[in-house]
């Protein structure tokens, strides 16, 4: 246990390929100062549990989560904790949440889950908070301070005064590329609980936002949009090191704002933008708007995926498991002061689409 | 797909160039296959062919003297052991019966075209591959190659073709003549010019039966077998030279998945012998490609092999546990399950296997499809 964690060590070891299971953990002094026990975490996201018809779910999403959860148990030295990072359900649906839920019961190791705006427009909420708690909430873990927020929550008006039913509601807040849909927001009694929250710390302290929504603003028709994003990361910038992690874009992002590192996640579901299907069984996917030519339409998982993160300097590793396809890690580079893809495919280096059939 | 066909017909234009004519060496691609790929540092001779022909067959090249490449990839079974089930080596402790493997023998025929060889692709080619049947345990049984180098450099029928195919004697033989000389046998072992070859790229309307032409329609439709058993617009190698896990062998290991990969990868990280513990060890044989790449989404997966001659080279799979076209073609109708195997598909199972919906009749017929995928040399030879 003498090896120490430093951003060179972890670069090269990504460089490498190096694989989850040999990833050191070992006692590390951190750039912020301090000794402290180094940790990693896993981060599964939208899986987007459909229901078809009473006992029957589309099978794809199904296997995908499954896969995850059986992956994740696999990882050694065990991960600290799982973040489930939104987008459990696709329409809401308490058979749907409860689906999920069965399948992410077997994780090995804490769960903390993030609300997707498919797990909330139908009841807002309600359901999804008797299985896994309040919607936004805060916790430490050896020497970070974790906050998990709801960012997909929009304005009164189009909440509450402008469907007829919840389940028209659900329905149009799913849709992509909606002009009924509505930016996201964190909301002003959200925020004003994230100021008490961080009221309390030391600005030195590493601080790590889990959202389902960017948090940036970064394509208001597709909805990768946080309508006051703004205002939240005022309220992140006076720390050292932040990193925000969130889900909902089904794709590799990355961004730097100031103090504050911007790292996506991947979906367990489908990417985005996604490929046209195959199959010849009926398809389950929202209707196509973007055309995609990269992903494999035979390889259901193409372009899906999840995520080991570290943040052992400070600021987050992620090292994305692509099924299909050649591992990527996006890590913080202290020189250039942002998060970079330290093994970008480069066009000659990308599997091309199948062609054949 | 592209880049390989450009390579290939690089390495054609390669040998013309050095003076060897394509038929000096090799006759010409059958119907429906591309050039064979030759690597630019093994170039084809007849004398070396000569040569690796010879090695592929001697007994001598075992512990006991009794196995050579040729007894699990037998000449006349379309290069395989069929009908055994796992293949079987040198003599067991006591000299009762044989060493057994954990994986059913792949046929050799066009296996010039993988670009990784043995199930779980653990070699890069076929010069690699071929040295390490000889050390494996319960394969030929050697402690080292050097028995081989000593009869290599002695016999005098090997003195004289080593120094024909390579100008070399003595010490100068070593274990890279001998590797190539196999290979460069084993790329003369291509091929097609099936039945489904003549009618679909050779245009006989009547070359194969009408139910067979509606098991191509199942084939390259609701049976989803084309995505990875590939075929293109003028030659078909039946594979995509990729790894997928069908369920096969690892449904039934998949409770002990978590324990196995960790075992493994603690043994691997202290110096383990890759081919040795998976061709040993029935269990850790299950995890397949992971157990080269380490990698969580390869858990249980295999190499797609080709289906040219696979109505004559029974059982099949990886681990030959399906005796029948017929049940393979159940297991994946199934959606990656056949009988015996645990209630529930493993986790790990690849995106591609779902259930089929096929009716008995498009299960015939795709069988009937397979059937027109033998090769004249083996027409009538039935081994299931």
């Amino acid at each position: 246990m003498s090896e120490f964690i430093t951003r060179r060590s972890v670069l090269a070891g990504a460089g490498a390929g190096a694989a989850l299971t040999t990833l050191p953990i070992s006692m590390v002094t951190l750039a912020f100062g301090g000794t402290r026990e180094d940790f990693t975490f896993t981060y599964i996201s939208d899986a987007h549990i459909q229901q078809i018809k009473g006992a029957s779910f589309v099978r794809n999403w199904d296997q995908g989560l499954k896969r995850a959860v059986a992956e994740a148990n696999l990882v050694k030295p065990e991960s600290d904790f799982v973040i489930f990072g939104g987008d459990l359900a696709q329409l809401g649906k308490r058979e749907e949440l409860d689906h999920g839920a069965e399948m992410l019961s077997k994780l090995k190791g804490k769960l903390h889950v993030v609300m997707g705006e498919h797990d909330y427009y139908l009841d807002l909420g309600d359901y999804w908070s008797k299985l896994y708690g309040p919607h936004y909430y805060s916790f430490d873990h050896k020497g970070v301070h974790f906050v998990v927020l709801n960012s997909i929550l929009t304005s009164e008006q189009w909440t509450f005064h402008r469907w007829p039913t919840a389940e028209q509601r659900m329905l149009e807040m799913a849709g992509l590329d909606n002009p009924n849909g509505s930016p996201f927001m964190v909301g002003d009694k959200q925020r004003k609980w994230l100021a008490n929250d961080l009221a309390k710390l030391d600005k030195k302290t590493p601080l790590v936002v889990f959202s389902h929504s960017p948090l940036q603003k970064i394509y208001k028709g597709w909805n990768f949009w946080t309508d006051d994003a703004d205002e939240v990361q005022a309220l992140l910038q006076p720390f050292d090191s932040v990193n925000v992690i969130y889900g909902h874009v089904h794709q590799i992002q990355y961004n730097q704002i100031g103090n504050i590192s911007f790292n996506s996640v991947m979906a367990t579901a489908w990417p985005w933008p996604y490929p046209q299907s195959y199959a010849q069984a009926e398809s389950h996917l929202p209707v196509l708007t973007i055309p995609m030519n990269r992903a494999d339409p035979f390889f259901e998982r193409d372009a899906t995926g999840w995520q080991l993160i570290d943040i052992g300097s400070g600021r987050v590793t992620a090292r994305y498991q692509l099924w299909d396809n050649d591992q990527r890690t996006v890590a913080f580079d202290h020189k250039a002061g942002r998060p970079v893809d330290v093994a970008y495919q480069e066009p000659t280096q990308r599997r091309l689409p199948q062609t054949h059939y | 797909m592209a880049v390989r066909k450009r390579a290939a017909t690089l390495l054609a234009a390669m040998l013309s160039l050095s003076g060897l004519g394509l038929a000096d060496v090799a006759r010409a691609e059958p119907l429906g296959l591309p050039p064979v790929p030759i690597p630019q540092d093994n170039p084809q001779t007849a004398d070396k062919i000569a040569l690796g022909n010879r090695l592929f067959h001697d007994l001598r090249f075992s512990s006991d003297g009794t196995v050579a490449c040729a007894t699990c990839h037998k000449d006349d079974h379309a290069f395989t052991d069929s009908p055994l089930r796992t293949s079987e080596g040198i003599r067991a402790e006591g000299g009762v019966g044989k060493k057994t493997g954990t994986r059913n023998a792949p046929t050799i025929i066009n296996a010039a075209y993988f670009t990784t060889l043995f199930w779980d692709g653990r070699s890069a080619s076929l010069e690699d591959q071929s040295q390490h049947p000889f050390l494996n345990p319960v394969e030929m049984g050697l402690a080292t190659h050097e028995p081989i180098l000593a009869i290599a450099r002695s016999d005098p029928f090997y003195v004289e073709l080593f120094k024909k195919a390579f100008g070399k004697s003595g010490a100068g033989v070593t274990m890279e003549e001998v590797k190539k000389a196999i290979a460069a046998y084993e790329r003369t072992i291509v091929s097609a010019d099936s039945p489904f070859d003549r009618w679909r790229f050779g245009h006989e309307e009547n070359a194969i039966s009408e139910g067979a032409k509606r098991g191509f329609e199942v084939f390259i439709g609701q049976g989803r077998c084309v995505s990875c058993h590939v075929i293109e617009q003028d030659q078909a190698l039946f594979t995509d030279n990729r790894f997928h896990n069908i369920g096969v062998g690892i449904n039934r290991a998949q409770f002990d998945v978590p324990r196995l990969s960790a075992e493994f990868l603690t043994a691997k990280a202290k110096g383990a012998d890759v081919d040795k513990a998976v061709l040993t060890d029935p269990k850790t044989s299950e995890l397949g490609r992971f157990a080269v790449t380490d990698q969580f989404d390869v858990i249980g997966a295999f190499k797609t092999p080709t289906l040219r001659n696979v109505a004559v080279t029974a059982p099949y799979m990886h681990d030959g546990s399906l005796k029948t076209l017929k049940d393979v073609v159940k297991h994946y109708n199934n959606g990656g399950r056949s009988e015996g195997d645990p209630a529930k598909v493993n986790d790990y199972l690849s995106g591609g296997i779902r259930p089929l919906n096929l009716s008995e009749q498009q299960m015939d017929d795709l069988v009937a499809f397979m059937e027109t995928l033998t090769t004249p040399a083996y027409f009538g030879a039935k081994t299931r």
